[in-house]
């Protein structure tokens, strides 16, 4: 194999590592992943058991998958600040047709789904037709979703037991030798496969992060950009259509109270697992990486005992050290 | 009349000073009209072009002339106030870039159009990328990813870009000639019925812009039109059929190589002289623009 010239640039150990982590974002999250699972691991018995892993997944899978719809927007150098509150929406409306209303179970899932790929499209609007900033656009929409919200629901909540048993079968459980995973997991881990697919192996992929790196360099090219960041939107919505299908197994029920955070801790997942907040590059592999880093800090900071609010503090301070890795990696790079 | 071009016939029908060289043959792209304003700047008034099968015309003018722009309302980058384009005889509506190149056109735009973060291969395919054969490609839209460098590399090869080693290297680790290289090879590569070219070899080396000089030179061999921007008059003199002269938005005339000095060239483009209508060449009574000394 030729040698690059950066290759041969990266003369120093440091310039070497920042080639490396550049060539492969999902390093980093993964060294901090099993590091932190290590020390926590050292610092209590229960940490490492198969039970409390389990309960990890679990615990993050709501936040993994609207992570997915996250870096999809990230990857094209916007942001979502809805995902949250699109998910939230959509639960309410599916607990109230598949409760109350007593509609067909697979029949509200599909509804829940597009209802999730409306609110995709409205966000799409704002963005490439209004030609609103993503920040923007989807700060309106957050407000109006969760209003609109509990508008619908009237502030209620439908408990899983007036569930069609089709929006809870998230919830159900199976065990892989002393693993107890749920359907959720499952669904989560199914999208990251095909969505992983869809950024890696298509055009279509490519396109988004050509979009991302540079839009006006990729329309020149012949890209329609615009129907890219339509399509990304989109996406992102049905995405959170499933999340709050997940959602509704988790919690056990449609409620408006729950998955408050849910928003920025999509965005944090994203950006512990090395997609850059400029577009154009990162891995979703990472962002899986990067939910489950959020999961362990907060599970095993628990099992220490240490309050909730030093939690927040750990991720705080993860999430800037995330940027700034992110930053060093990107300066050796225009240097160059 | 085959369409290997005769340089014999081209010299002496561009001789005739007249802005269609002979032949009978009918223009790849007419141009009528185009005009662009952005609010009140005037950037294109009226501008017309005939680029004929195995040419090169040169598009020449002052900073801000107005050429960027102007192939840009070719090429769907920049949608034109008003103005038509055929191509092929045929009036066409081009609204995006991807509809320049599903007509054949390709364009190396000055200000580059790649994706940094993605790899030499990717670049060069991007918008027109190969899917596997198969179940795989048809349905699963799979990308061939080894056919795409396999295919980079000959092309690469084939135009003898010797610039470009590892074609798996991310765009924007490469220097700025070769980052044009690239450019300038998607462009050649891909073209079928013309290329467009904005300063292609302003940030190439010598023997990189000869290079690149080279392949206008087989493009024209091969019948396709050329385009091709350029600051550098010896250039210019040296390879275009015909030139185009672009002077504050408007074409302030078309001349020949062979029937116009360099002097007279400069004139028209700064305004210290303008074309009648028999291409003579009449010194202006405007006084010469501030810019030039
Ligand atoms: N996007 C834009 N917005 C506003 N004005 C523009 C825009 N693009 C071009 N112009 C104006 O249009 C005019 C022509 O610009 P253009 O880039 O076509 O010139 P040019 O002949 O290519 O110059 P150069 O030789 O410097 O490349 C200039 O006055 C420029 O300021
Ligand atoms: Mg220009």
């Amino acid at each position: 194999m030729t040698v690059t010239h950066l290759e041969r640039r990266g003369s120093t150990p440091l310039e070497r590592l920042q080639l490396l982590l550049h060539r492969r974002p999902t390093i980093s999250p993964l060294v901090v992943l099993i590091v932190a699972s290590a020390v926590f691991g050292l610092a209590s018995d229960r940490f490492l058991q198969p039970s409390n892993l389990s309960l990890i997944l679990q615990q993050v899978a709501v936040i993994a998958l609207l992570a997915v719809g996250q870096t999809i927007i990230v990857l094209t150098a916007g942001i979502d600040l809805s995902v949250g509150a699109m998910m939230i929406l959509v639960a309410l409306v599916m607990g109230a047709f598949g409760g109350p209303l007593g509609w067909n179970g697979i029949v509200v899932v599909l509804l829940g789904l597009m209802l999730g790929g409306l609110a995709g499209g409205l966000n799409a609007f704002l963005v490439v037709r209004i030609r609103l900033p993503p920040f923007i656009a989807t700060l309106g929409t957050l407000n109006i979703f969760v209003a609109l919200a509990l508008i619908l629901s009237g502030g209620r909540s439908t408990p899983g037991t007036d569930l069609d048993p089709f929006l809870t079968w998230t919830a159900t459980a199976f065990a892989i030798g002393d693993f107890r995973l749920t359907m959720g997991v499952v669904l989560v881990l199914l999208v990251y496969l095909v969505v992983g697919f869809a950024l890696s192996q298509t055009a279509w992929g490519r396109h988004i992060y050509a979009t991302g790196d540079d839009e006006p360099a990729a329309h020149l090219t012949g890209i329609r950009t615009r129907r890219v960041l339509t399509s990304a939107y989109v996406l992102a919505g049905v995405i959170c259509g499933l999340a709050a299908w997940a959602l509704i197994g988790r919690v056990g029920a449609a409620t408006p109270n729950s998955a408050v955070d849910a928003n920025l801790d999509s965005i944090t997942a994203v950006v512990i697992g090395g997609t850059s907040l400029f577009g154009g590059r990162g891995r979703l592999a990472g962002t899986l990486l990067g939910a489950l880093i959020v999961g362990v800090f907060r599970n095993g900071l628990a099992l220490m005992r240490v309050d909730v609010i030093y939690q927040t503090l750990a991720i705080g301070v993860l999430i800037l050290l995330a940027v700034s890795l992110d930053q060093w990696i990107r300066k050796g790079r225009s240097a160059s | 009349m085959t369409l290997q071009t005769d340089p014999t016939t081209m010299a002496s029908a561009a001789a005739s000073g007249a802005s269609t060289p002979a032949g009978g043959r009918a223009p790849l792209i007419e141009a009528r009209g185009i005009a662009k304003a952005y609010g009140a700047v005037v950037a294109l008034d009226g501008v017309d072009l005939d680029l004929y099968p195995g040419e090169v015309l040169a598009l020449i003018g002052d900073n801000g002339a107005g050429k960027s722009t102007f192939i840009k309302c070719l090429t769907g980058a920049v949608i034109p106030d008003t103005g038509t384009i055929k191509v092929d005889g045929q009036e066409v509506r081009i609204r995006r870039p991807q509809d320049a190149r599903d007509a054949g056109i390709e364009t190396v735009y000055q200000q580059l159009s790649l994706s940094p973060a993605l790899d030499i291969a990717t670049n060069l395919f991007l918008g027109r990328e190969i899917r596997r054969p198969g179940f795989r490609g048809s349905v699963l839209r799979m990308l061939d990813v080894p056919a795409m460098r396999r295919e980079a590399r000959e092309k690469v090869q084939d135009l003898g870009i010797t610039t470009l080693q590892d074609i798996t290297q991310a765009v924007e680790t490469l220097s700025g000639g070769q980052r044009q290289a690239v450019a300038v090879a998607r462009a050649v590569a891909f073209g079928s019925k013309a290329v467009i070219l904005d300063e292609p070899t302003a940030a190439l080396g010598v023997r990189e812009s000869r290079h690149v000089m080279d392949m206008v030179t087989q493009l024209r061999a091969r019948g396709l039109g050329v385009i091709l921007i350029s600051h550098d008059m010896q250039n210019v003199f040296e390879h275009a059929d015909r030139i185009q002269i672009m002077r504050l938005g408007r074409r302030a005339g078309v001349v020949s190589p062979r029937t116009h000095t360099m002097q007279q060239t400069i004139a028209v483009m700064t305004g210290a002289a303008t074309l009648d209508a028999d291409g003579r060449v009449v010194p202006s009574d405007e006084a010469p623009s501030g810019a030039t000394s």
